[in-house]
């Protein structure tokens, strides 16, 4: 059964005053006020978010928010795969469609993080890391930081490519009016901030973000019923890598996104040709070019060379991260994967505003932990 | 599951190595039946970093390498901390115990659930 997405909302993204629950209900009401639903009609309900209960003590948010947007009865369940939340939430709603089991589907992604230190927050998810990681202080910006040497060592990349990542997505950010930065950043204001992890610097990494976005699924059959133009779930599929990241024999190349996004162009029989407009999980920019290469976008090594030329500029052949990305737009945990689906959905039906690029078939690639879990899903414009 | 103690690789019945241990072999599927010390070994760094935004109570700066082992041809990688921020791609070094790598009291994982101590990888000078 094909699955349509007929609703989409996202909130404000930065600090906001607002705690998890204020966040979700903000997002999810939103979303059903998109497209017109009321909530009763709400079969299913996920949330996806990585950690509540670590951040704010609170948990059972999937129950907590049936009942604040008066869904009950309805089935609810947290969908939790770390970074990738949100993307995994996107996969168990369409499967919830898919399947038959619902007919109606809200998917809710939030995090609120930003009341706690960047240091608090930065253990919250270097928990997820081994044990023989985590005793040595291991952390999500340092992988990235020994992932990014290999790279540009290997491939002799400039360090300047990885700064033109920070600069186009902050370049798009600036015009999204959710995004946690509207402020556009030059080269030098990139390679001369603070160093993070050696050889990349504070520009190189998203921020600590509170928000939440929304997305409603129901059968391709009957979305005509609610919404006059839609989007059709095409293909969305799910891998993992090494818990251990040391483990994996290139540490420059992502198991799961390259399995992942195999898995979703099979499913809709599409190639990476025929995709007009990718956000990607650009956590660290380094990723943004891992994520390219993985994905079939670009040739093992060359990927560095996408930003510098313009490739993936707004008016480039491949926009990559018209949101501003997870860099510019910011990153709450659950949220980011949910977001990355509605940015999509508003460039498919042409609402994208001042960002808005010439799309027909979009792709979002969602990374949780250092490419453990990955997400990659394609969203196509109905016919 | 409870990891091997100190710095040793399990072995597998077609002697593949891995680190840390793995009750099955991810390279072949054979049954892990023993165990090498790497503590007595020197690796080569593969990649490294300086992390300045550590987490509490790590130490800042943290330099970190992923490193390789090659034990009679059996290659095995470790991540762990350097004894300095002077290392490079390529850079041979050898481990060195260390009590305590970060206060278990600090951070948001349970104490009791994990070993602290471990190795640190220094650059062997004569190379």
């Amino acid at each position: 059964m094909d699955v349509a997405l007929i609703g989409a909302s996202m909130t404000q993204f930065g600090q906001r005053e607002g705690w998890i629950r204020d966040l979700l209900v903000e997002a999810g009401s939103a979303c059903l006020d998109d497209a017109g639903v009321d909530g009763a009609t709400v079969d299913h309900c996920y949330v996806s978010n990585m950690a509540s209960g670590e951040f704010e003590g609170q948990t059972g948010i999937m129950n907590a928010l049936a009942h604040d947007l008066g869904l009950v009865p309805a089935y609810a369940e947290r969908v939790d795969q770390t970074s990738a939340s949100g993307g995994a939430g996107i996969y168990e709603a369409w499967q919830s469609v898919a399947s038959g089991a619902s007919e109606m589907t809200l998917l809710v992604g939030g995090e609120k993080m930003t009341h706690r230190t960047t240091a608090e927050s930065t253990d919250v998810i270097a928990s997820i890391t081994h044990p023989v990681e985590y005793k040595h202080g291991v952390t999500l910006p340092s992988f990235a930081g020994l992932t990014a040497r290999a790279y540009l060592e290997r491939h002799d990349a400039p360090r300047e490519s990885l700064a033109h990542v920070a600069v186009k997505n902050h370049a798009n950010g600036a015009l999204n009016p959710k995004a946690q930065f509207r402020t556009e950043v030059d080269l030098e204001t990139v390679l001369e901030s603070p160093i993070v992890a050696d050889p990349l610097r504070l520009y190189d990494f998203c921020p600590v973000t509170d928000g939440s976005a929304a997305l409603l699924f129901c059968p391709a059959s009957v979305a005509d019923d609610y919404a006059d133009e839609y989007v059709v779930v095409s293909g969305v599929a799910g891998a993992t890598d090494t818990h251990v990241v040391h483990e994996r024999d290139d540490p420059t190349v992502m198991g799961g996104v390259v399995e992942s996004g195999e898995a979703a162009f099979e499913m809709a029989d599409l190639r990476p040709a025929d995709v007009d407009v990718a956000e990607l999980h650009d956590m660290f920019t380094i990723l943004e070019c891992l994520q390219l290469e993985g994905l079939g976008f670009a040739d093992p090594g060359t990927a560095w060379k996408l930003a510098m030329d313009g490739v993936t500029a707004r008016d480039g052949d491949l926009p990559v991260n018209t949101s501003g990305g997870l860099k510019s737009k910011g990153h709450p945990l659950g949220a980011s994967g949910v977001a990355q689906a509605v940015e999509l959905y508003e460039q498919l039906l042409g609402e994208a505003g001042d960002r808005q690029v010439d799309a027909e078939t979009g792709l979002a690639c969602n990374v949780g932990g250092f490419g453990n879990c990955v997400i990659t899903t394609l969203l196509e414009v109905a016919a | 599951m409870t990891d091997e103690p100190g710095l040793r690789a399990s072995e597998c019945a077609s002697g593949h190595l891995a680190f840390p241990r793995h009750p099955v072999c991810r390279e072949c599927g054979a049954a892990t039946v023993g165990s090498v010390d790497l503590s007595d070994e020197t690796a080569e760094v593969v990649t490294w970093t300086t992390s300045t935004a550590t987490p509490p109570g790590v130490r800042e700066p943290n330099t970190l390498a992923i490193v390789e082992f090659d034990v009679a041809g059996e290659t095995v990688r470790a991540i762990g901390g350097t004894t300095t921020e002077d290392v490079a791609i390529g850079d041979v070094v050898e481990p060195v115990y260390v009590a305590e790598l970060r206060d278990p009291d600090a951070g948001i994982r349970e104490p009791a659930s994990q070993e602290w101590d471990g190795y640190r990888y220094r650059p062997v000078d004569d190379e």
